[in-house]
């Protein structure tokens, strides 16, 4: 069965493997309980529906206290499907665990990337811009032509242009898993990933 | 700091209970790989400015090579760093003794 499991991404720092040191994000990651399972009869497709992080019932409204209730889950902050060909295996109310992974296993990492607000050309997308000096004035940072003229008499689509930046979904593939501290449900893995601090991460195996 | 993140750091903190401050001489004695082999090296000097906190604290010593100045900067945490002996007890009452490179000769 494929590994997955929610998380957090809780901070970066560096540490000694060997005698390198390596960067590592730190992930609170789990425990998350399954929620309920998808079947191709009811809903058309298979999935189960995992969630993670308890909190106060209160927090929640009505309908959704209900779906917790339903399979006596504690209540829990997020909710996420996850597509499986196979969910036969699986049971509601069943916990994942940080455990499923090891030191030097291969994960992919998706979130939501940092907002970064209103960007130009230059940063966006890549645009080298104008020169800094030799009698440049104020072409420095612009994007240049746009195409053509009366042939084609429009701007192709997708043609990159100045507009807003980041918060997107966002998938950091083959990350190894540096350390796994299953006491604290914490998840060490080399290099960066997307998103702000306590934004919510999925782990995948690679 | 969080203390579940602390908890990770101090796994990886060696060194924890070492007392040298800025100041200090010190002598360092470092592992080298040389093709296969072991050697370990002692690089002696006067400790310059420790920064950085938990496992990603450095410190920089300063010695005088034929009359050039040196400086390392170490991690404190390296396992490459087998020991750190205190030389000598130094006195000062600055953090950071960037002006011992403006001395000349000391």
């Amino acid at each position: 069965m494929k590994k997955f499991i929610l998380g957090k991404k809780l901070k970066m720092t560096q540490i000694f493997e060997g005698e390198n040191l390596v960067p590592v994000s730190v992930i609170q990651a789990g425990p998350c309980k399954v929620v309920q399972k998808k079947t191709e009869e009811r809903d058309g497709y298979n999935a189960i529906q995992i969630g993670f992080e308890e909190i106060e019932e209160n927090k929640l409204n009505k309908p959704e206290q209900g779906h917790f209730r339903k399979n006596n889950i504690p209540p829990l902050r997020y909710l996420r499907e996850i597509k499986l060909e196979d969910i036969s295996k699986i049971a509601v109310g069943e916990t994942i665990e940080v455990n499923i992974f090891k030191k030097g296993d291969l994960v992919n990492i998706r979130g939501i990337s940092k907002g970064k607000g209103f960007q130009g050309v230059v940063k966006r997308h890549g645009f080298r811009g104008g020169p800094a000096s030799h009698g440049a004035k104020q072409w420095h940072r612009r994007p240049g032509s746009i195409g053509a003229s009366s042939d084609p008499s429009r701007v192709f689509k997708g043609k990159e242009m100045p507009g807003r930046m980041g918060r997107e979904r966002v998938t950091i593939r083959n990350l190894m898993v540096m350390d796994v501290d299953t006491e604290e449900n914490l998840l060490l893995v080399k290099g960066s990933i997307p998103g702000s601090k306590g934004s919510l991460l999925l782990i995948e195996e690679a | 700091m969080n203390t579940k993140l602390k908890k990770v750091e101090n796994r990886y903190i060696k060194r924890k209970d070492l007392d040298f401050r800025p100041g200090d001489t010190v002598a360092v004695h470092l592992r080298i790989q040389e093709g296969g082999k072991h050697r370990t090296q002692v690089f002696e000097g006067v400790v310059i400015k420790r920064r950085g906190g938990g496992v990603r604290e450095t410190f920089v010593v300063r010695k005088l090579s034929f009359g050039v100045g040196v400086e390392r900067i170490f991690p404190l945490n390296s396992p490459s760093i087998e020991k750190i002996e205190v030389v000598k007890r130094g006195e000062n009452k600055r953090a950071n003794l960037s002006y011992l490179r403006n001395k000349a000769k000391r």
